[in-house]
């Protein structure tokens, strides 16, 4: 493999069975592209992918990959960071993946602050399980299982993200392919955990969150003057619900990834074909 | 049963009673003596009964009895708990002084010994036990520079001060006792030149962990598993590993399956409740074909059922946990050395094959200390086999027509390569779905039945080429044969002394795949299974196996097996075969 590796490399020959439209395919192009750009091939990459439409990423791209169980990708992806610092690692995941059964993960996740870079494809639905509504449904949205509305009110990303003490906050929109891009390179770029909660609408199941809506709504932080630096302004746009962003919110610039200050230097993968040299000590310490 | 001596030391839950017993028992290994611990202990951290016990003779111990010689009691339901141990020359040592009136019975010989106003006087109540101790090595007839080094080693990091107190509170107990009672206790606790160490199954597996090549854990804290971690966290790094503290069991098992994937040996423990969250992952595991080792120290379930006590109820789980079909080791060392052995052989079978690995020990096992000689930890035998991982000049081999890397290819013995992240050419997709052999999510039915297949083939490959062997004691051609798992083989080989039967002892190691135990069920009158539950899971297995029914000893009330129950039960069981064929 060169060093220099074009977006398509990170494509792999399956086709994608996603719905003709979905926003994924414009989340996923922006993804490869983001790691072409920020020097990366796929023999160095490692993504990590949940369950959901969103969670086949993994399968259309080409790198080592892993595609896991429902709602599991972060702790997968911190496993091979600490393991392995030199990858480049990314993990993608649906809105119900991330923030209903793996919610959990997801505060830990951004508050241990491995270097990793967490895609999120909030389409405001169940996608693959056909249409019920997701934690981050809007509070009246009817849907299979929630005929009179949810009755919830719905997860806010990256307040919940800001709460936990995150470093890198940023919302992209999978339709905006250069700002979607440009948003997923200065997340790579971030030493510590980057999210990213990417619009990308369902065009089967979601009829009222749709690439419209996000147009129509998103306000782009490069308009506003937006110091992401700032955490009051920050928090200020981030608790902002009436208002949805496009762009970097918070970034922390002292922030430095948890493997780092682990110590963590090498690969794990080398390990002597015997016990290591002086073994014998740890046994003494049972004296 | 050897010539020993019963020593324990009990009171409240924070007295510092697991230190107390713990530089006792260091004392005695120091000596040279054998030493096998045991601990009673409830689920509180701060008030309820704890006891450690000690049994010590220069003889090999492998399991406890039901007699107590000496007896520390720093609370009157210390005495209460312990009455049934105790016999007509038991020591009792409580302080007379302390708010509690001692109700020793008439029988044992009470030494009041005012151990607070003693500890005080070498510096601090808080030393109150170490004086005890001291009083305890008069009584024991043991010399108390033993207890010195102990002591030296326990506090030695803190400072000379406060081994000089510690040691002068000692002598304080010692003195205490020669003073004012002149009496022959009876006990004289011999010495050798023997060199021993002392430790218990936790460390015992985090040590073979870390000899065997492990680099990362994760895990998350639940009685009795958590000294693996402990034991890893501080030292791995020394290896250029990691101990990663998850948020929780679903998290732990997830970040070590990445760590394998990224080509660490990892691996995670717990206990029953945080392997039932980690089930779900465990089929991932299998069918993404990655080497984690899961250490389950069983405690009594189900759900949280007596978290501080012993039981071996989740042979099922390990055996059949998760949904579908999966192919998997379970391995389950018999002693304390085992679970050093078995967590570098669990290493190497996992890289080997390419599959999760379940190494199940338990409470019993976790939390007794043993003596051993440091030989047993022979270094120049560990041998770390990576199996079949390819780099960027080997991997050829392993691309198809279009050159891309097959990490489920489809070889004759089921067990295909591996390409750690990085390596040219390796890059590759595994999913939980079923996929071809590119990693490729299929439906397609001969593609399901070929990886199918090729999974369980590894198992195959594996019952072949690797020494499944059970371990045997006593009379080979006895007809009595006793089966059993786990940690209850110490507590049979010690009753097997006192038997008027002759029997023969499979201890069996490996739970999946198993040794083919047929053979010598056939050849026996009578086989009885001994394990720690109440339904008797390895005996399902052996009469499954094996076609033909077997006795059953069982024990679920939370205490591991003595030998001298064992030695009772196990006679009745075959005398009622010899009478009801009379
Ligand atoms: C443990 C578990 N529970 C439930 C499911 C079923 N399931 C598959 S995808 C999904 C929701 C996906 O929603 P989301 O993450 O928003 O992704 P989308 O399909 O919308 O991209 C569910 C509930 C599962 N695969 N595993
Ligand atoms: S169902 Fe929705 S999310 Fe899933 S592929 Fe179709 S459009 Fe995309």
């Amino acid at each position: 493999m060169s060093s220099q590796a074009h977006f398509t490399d990170f494509k792999s020959d399956k086709q994608p069975t996603w719905c003709p439209g979905c926003g994924d395919f414009g989340t996923m192009n922006g993804m490869m592209k983001a790691l072409a750009n920020t020097g990366n091939t796929p023999d160095d990459t490692f993504i990590c992918a949940g369950i959901g439409c969103s969670g086949k990423i993994g399968t259309y791209m080409h790198s080592y990959a892993l595609h896991g169980v429902h709602g599991r990708a972060l702790p997968v992806g911190t496993g091979v960071k600490l393991a392995n610092p030199d990858l480049e690692v990314m993990v993608a995941g649906g809105d119900g993946d991330g923030y209903s059964i793996g919610a959990g993960h997801f505060i830990h996740a951004v508050r241990r602050n491995v270097d990793m870079t967490y895609v999120v494809m909030d389409n405001r639905i169940y996608g693959l399980t056909k249409g019920q509504f997701s934690p981050t449904s809007r509070e009246e949205f009817e849907t299979s299982t929630s005929p009179e509305g949810t009755k919830q009110s719905p997860v806010h990303p990256l307040a919940l993200a800001m709460a936990a003490g995150g470093s890198f906050i940023a919302q992209s929109f999978s339709s905006d392919a250069m700002r979607h891009t440009e948003i997923i390179e200065q997340a790579i770029e971030h030493d510590g955990f980057s999210l990213v909660n990417t619009y990308s609408p369902c065009v089967t199941f979601n009829d009222v969150d749709t690439y419209d809506f996000f147009r129509d709504s998103l306000v782009d932080l490069d308009e506003e003057d937006h110091d992401p630096t700032d955490y009051d302004q920050a928090r200020q746009k981030i608790m902002d619900f009436d208002n949805i962003y496009q762009g970097v919110l918070y970034q922390d610039d002292d922030s430095v990834g948890y493997e780092k200050r682990l110590g963590i230097e090498e690969p794990m993968n080398e390990i002597p074909e015997g016990a290591p040299e002086g073994a014998m000590d740890l046994v003494r310490e049972f004296y | 049963m050897p010539e020993d001596l019963n020593w324990a030391v009990g009171g409240e839950a924070g007295d510092g009673i697991d230190s107390t017993g713990k530089i006792f028992a260091q004392a005695l290994s120091r000596a040279g003596r054998h030493v096998f611990t045991s601990k009673d202990f409830a689920s509180r951290i701060r008030g309820g009964y704890t006891a450690y016990k000690i049994r010590t003779s220069v003889d090999e111990l492998n399991s406890v009895v039901d007699r107590l010689d000496i007896l520390v009691a720093l609370t009157q339901r210390t005495i209460d708990e312990n009455l049934d141990e105790l016999h007509e020359d038991s020591v009792v040592i409580y302080d007379g002084e302390r708010s509690w009136d001692a109700e020793v019975p008439d029988e044992q010989i009470d030494l009041d010994v005012p151990l607070k106003s003693l500890a005080e006087d070498a510096g601090g109540a808080i030393m109150q036990n170490v004086v005890a101790l001291g009083a305890a090595c008069e009584v024991a007839g043991f010399p108390i520079e033993h207890l010195d080094s102990a002591l030296e080693k326990r506090f030695g990091d803190k400072g000379q001060k406060l081994v000089d107190n510690n040691q002068e509170a000692a002598r304080k107990g010692r003195d205490y006792v020669q003073e004012n009672y002149d009496h022959d206790f009876g006990y004289s606790l011999d010495t050798t030149d023997n060199d021993y160490v002392l430790l218990n199954g936790d460390e015992a597996i985090g040590m073979g962990a870390l000899v065997g090549g492990c680099r990362f854990y994760a895990g998350y804290p639940i009685t009795p598993a958590t000294n693996v971690m402990e034991y890893l966290t501080g030292r791995i790094d020394n290896y250029g590993g990691t101990v990663v503290q998850a948020e929780d069991e679903l998290s732990a098992i997830n970040m070590a399956l990445g760590a394998a994937r990224a080509g660490a040996r990892s691996m995670t423990a717990t206990s029953g409740p945080g392997i039932d969250l980690m089930t779900e992952t465990f089929g991932l595991i299998a069918t993404s074909e990655t080497p984690i080792v899961i250490a389950d120290v069983m405690r009594s379930g189900p759900s949280t059922g007596m978290p501080t006590k012993q039981e071996q109820g989740d042979l099922n789980m390990t055996l059949y946990g998760g949904h579908g079909e999966i192919p998997r080791f379970v391995l389950a060392p018999t002693t304390i050395a085992e679970c050093f052995h078995k967590t570098i052989e669990a290493f190497n079978l996992a890289e080997k094959y390419q599959t999760p690995v379940y190494l199940v020990s338990d409470l019993a096992m976790a939390v007794t200390e043993q003596t051993f000689s440091p030989e047993e930890f022979d270094m120049d035998e560990v041998e770390i086999d990576r199996g079949k991982v390819v780099d960027e000049d080997s991997i050829d081999q392993y691309l198809d027509e279009q050159g891309r890397f097959q990490p489920h290819y489809d070889a004759a013995d089921g067990v295909s390569p591996r390409a750690f992240p990085g390596t040219e050419q390796g890059a590759h997709m595994t999913t939980g779905l079923e996929h071809d052999e590119l990693g490729r999510r299929t439906e397609d039915t001969d593609e399901r039945v070929q990886q199918v297949d090729k999974r369980n083939r590894k198992v195959e490959t594996a019952q072949n080429e690797e020494d499944w062997s059970p371990r045997e004691f006593g009379d080979e051609d006895a007809e009595n044969l006793v089966l059993t798992w786990g940690s209850n083989e110490g507590a049979i080989r010690e009753a097997m002394q006192d038997l008027d039967v002759d029997v023969r002892l499979i201890s069996v190691p490996y739970m999946f795949p198993r040794p083919d135990l047929t053979e010598a069920v056939e050849a026996a009158e009578k086989t009885v299974v001994v394990e720690c539950n109440a339904t008797g899971q390895f005996a399902d297995v052996v009469e499954r196996d094996t076609l033909t029914r077997v006795e059953r000893i069982n024990k679920y009330n939370g205490v591991r097996f003595n030998a001298d129950e064992l030695a009772e039960r196990i006679t009745e069981t075959f005398a009622a075969e010899s009478e009801a064929k009379a």
